[in-house]
């Protein structure tokens, strides 16, 4: 055993870390603050203003993470700050590479799903959604999939999403300083889990969307459960408006802050709310609709100033939008088999 | 997943003239347009995509066809052992357009595109840290996913999973061979 | 707790019912100081947050109002190993988090136990590869380890509850003490009046 610990310990990613600015030269500086800039070395150098170097004795380098109660274990952060302004930021990530891909290499289409529901653990089902579309369009069944087994998708895809978002919300409230808003966060959650642990057996990394279907049918009274999830959820949404959406602290923590441009989002290719949230209205389910999304009605949540108030905003939204659109799934929910039967 | 899509695609009775598509061998698969690019065609024949509104940069990314160089492609194409891939799409015209770009083994240098859309960077730093492959002007090509000092390039197919043998024995003989540690 | 010793005697509850505190004047609780300061030790415990995967989620959850870790003195997850007791490893650690894991243990004061949440944390789990340490017990030594994928939350309460019973009857410290596992802390006993107390660290 300490052999092993030494050998860790000898471990060293130094070279991934932030230099301090006089062993930098003005080139390999000007990347950085390029890469912070997210603008390639090119575009840096057509701006012509780098900013006033701050004299080294102002700055300070600090590593956060990856162990910070905000980084919730895996990332870390190289910043140079002055004061409390970051001047240049290197992420630095890899600590929770986990090596599936080289994992998926043996395992068959059927045991593929046990891995990628893996990859994103706060949205499983959406995972295996995926995985199980492509797997589909592969073999060549894509329509031949039940009509009940593509609702279901559509219902259990839309309450991950709504789990998945209630999770969001409740650690941005906690690392921003509103842990009570962590409690309300995890209370709802915890609704929407129990509703996936009577369907799928499990709270999280069910594998239950595989291809060719889903693993079984709903269980009996799951319309009475999600009737109550609904009308349960819906005030509760309004609570988090009271707590968080107008409260004077929690606008003057993100409003302004951390603004992602239109530009700078599709250059980076970000997706999802933070594209969304610099005012792109991008939203796969409207815009090449998979599954039977093209026969629902929802709208496509857009910020406008693509700073962290509209993506916690667009979240929160989204919820809504998710719970209206499971409560017309529930009312077009077909019956039937629920996997291709051809075995 | 080693077997291509094209294997199962039925061959489109041979046109005259192969299809192309800003100079580039063009198949559709799928329903996905797909370009098979040379190495010198590469930025450019992005550069033109861009250009005409394929703003975002999906993914990029490398598949090591190391024991699979009989795959299916279209004529002219000489398979290689390293393959990037790269998927473009465009908000407009929602339309996705995949690149693939066949790189040999042997020299695994291609030119980044860090210039045209920013995004990549770290795309391609998790290919050099993970295929070997050199993306040349590249800002910042270090290990990204692993440990700076690691050895080896973990997604290549030469490059074993890793496994420490797991000491259950398979009830089921029928399954046994699941259970034993892979060579 | 001290019995009636005659007829003409109160009870303790009846003491305490007529004269208040002082009725406890005649009662002593005895117990070994090493039973009081491990009873103090399990019911104070406070654990290092160390989220990794999917099973920081849970742990989360678990700290969440429907299964209340507070009922067992573990709400208070800190953030700065100096203030933890026990560090809940939850979720895989890869070959890059390693020695950030070991650092953060070596941070943390003695004494410690460690809590390995999950199979991932136990043993590698499904990720047999290159990528992910098969054992988490091969950085630092594991007191309880949770099984599960990721546990639920009762499941972690009860790794926390045998954890408790563990640190409640000693025998955890005594064994590290013979064996000289643990974080090598060293306390030489050094005669009083002399200057400092010197202790080492991580030397083996």
């Amino acid at each position: 055993m300490t052999a092993i610990v030494d050998t860790i310990r000898g471990g060293s990613d130094a070279p991934q870390g932030l230099k301090a600015r006089s062993e930098l030269t003005a080139r390999e500086l000007m990347r950085e603050v390029g890469s912070v800039l997210r603008m390639s070395e090119a575009d840096v150098a057509k701006l012509g203003e780098i900013p006033v170097d701050p004299s080294e004795d102002q700055t300070m380098i600090i590593n956060m993470g990856p162990q910070h109660p905000s980084t919730h274990g895996v990332l870390r952060l190289m910043l140079e700050l002055q004061g409390e302004t970051v001047l240049r930021c290197k992420p630095i990530i890899g600590y929770l590479h986990t090596g599936m891909e080289k994992t998926g290499e043996t395992l068959t289409y059927m045991q593929g799903g046990t891995n990628v529901t893996r990859i994103d653990y706060v949205s499983p089902l959406n995972n295996e959604l995926v995985f199980s579309l492509a797997v589909e369009k592969l073999l060549g069944i894509e329509d031949d999939i039940p009509e009940r087994a593509v609702w279901m998708r559509m219902l259990l895809s839309e309450l991950n999403r709504m789990s998945s978002h209630l999770l969001f919300l409740a650690t941005n409230g906690m690392d921003l300083g509103a842990v009570s808003m962590m409690i309300y966060g995890w209370r709802e959650r915890e609704e929407v889990l129990r509703f996936f642990q009577k369907v799928t057996g499990l709270r999280m990394n069910h594998n239950f969307i595989r291809p060719g279907g889903v693993a079984a049918d709903l269980p009996a009274g799951w319309r009475d459960d999600i009737l109550r999830l609904l009308d349960l959820i819906a005030p509760r949404l309004d609570e988090y408006d009271t707590l968080m959406t107008g409260q004077p602290i929690w606008r003057e923590r993100l409003q302004g802050v951390g603004v992602v441009t239109a530009q700078e989002a599709i250059a980076l290719g970000a997706t999802g709310p933070i594209l969304r949230g610099a005012g792109v209205p991008w939203d796969l389910r409207r815009d090449q609709p998979y599954l039977r999304y093209s026969e629902l009605d929802f709208d496509v949540i857009v910020g406008s100033y693509g700073d962290a108030f509209d993506r916690y905003a667009i979240r929160l939204n989204e919820v809504r939008e998710s719970m209206k659109l499971v409560g017309q799934i529930l009312d077009r929910m077909p019956g039937g088999i629920y996997r291709i039967q051809d075995k | 997943m080693t077997d291509t899509s094209e294997e199962h695609q039925p061959e489109v009775a041979a046109p005259a003239e192969p299809p192309t598509m800003y100079g580039a061998r063009r198949a559709d698969v799928y329903g996905q347009i797909v370009l098979h690019v040379t190495r010198e065609q590469y930025v450019p024949v992005i550069k033109q995509l861009l250009d005409d509104g394929h703003e975002m940069c999906i993914d990029l990314t490398a598949v090591d066809y190391l024991a699979f160089p009989t795959r299916t492609l279209p004529d002219g194409i000489v398979a290689e052992r390293f393959e990037i891939i790269v998927n473009l799409l465009s908000m407009g015209a929602r339309r996705r357009v995949r690149l693939r770009v066949q790189v040999p083994g042997d020299d695994p240098v291609v030119p980044t595109l860090f210039d045209l859309y920013p995004g990549t960077e770290a795309f391609e730093r998790e290919v050099y840290d993970m295929f070997g492959i050199t993306f040349t002007d590249h800002p910042d090509l270090t290990r990204i996913l692993m440990p700076e000092d690691w050895e080896g390039y973990p997604l290549r197919k030469d490059y074993e999973v890793g496994e420490i043998p797991v000491q259950f024995t398979s009830p089921n003989p029928g399954h046994a061979d699941r259970m034993e540690p892979r060579p | 707790m001290s019995k009636p010793n005659g007829p003409g005697e109160k009870s303790f509850v009846q003491g305490l019912l007529d004269d208040g505190m002082g009725g406890l004047q005649h009662n002593a609780i005895t117990a070994r100081i090493e039973d009081l300061v491990n009873w103090a030790r399990a019911r104070s415990s406070w654990p290092a947050n160390f989220g990794l995967a999917c099973c920081a989620i849970e742990m989360m959850a678990t700290g969440g109002a429907h299964y209340d870790l507070a009922r067992f003195g573990m709400e208070v997850f800190r953030a700065s190993p100096r203030q933890a007791d026990i560090m809940i490893v939850a979720g895989r650690v890869s070959q890059k988090m390693a020695p950030v894991l070991r650092q953060v243990y070596d941070q943390m004061m003695e004494p410690k136990w460690v809590i390995s949440m999950g199979v991932c944390a136990s043993s590698g789990g499904m990720f047999n590869n290159y990528a992910i340490v098969q054992g988490v017990d091969q950085v630092v030594p594991v007191d309880v380890y949770a099984p599960g994928c990721p546990p639920t939350p009762e499941t972690l309460i009860h790794a926390i509850e045998t954890l408790h019973g563990l640190i409640e009857n000693g025998q955890l410290l005594k064994r590290r003490a013979q064996t000289g596992a643990g974080a090598d802390v060293h306390v030489e006993a050094v005669p009083a009046g002399d200057a400092p107390v010197q202790v080492l660290l991580g030397t083996r």
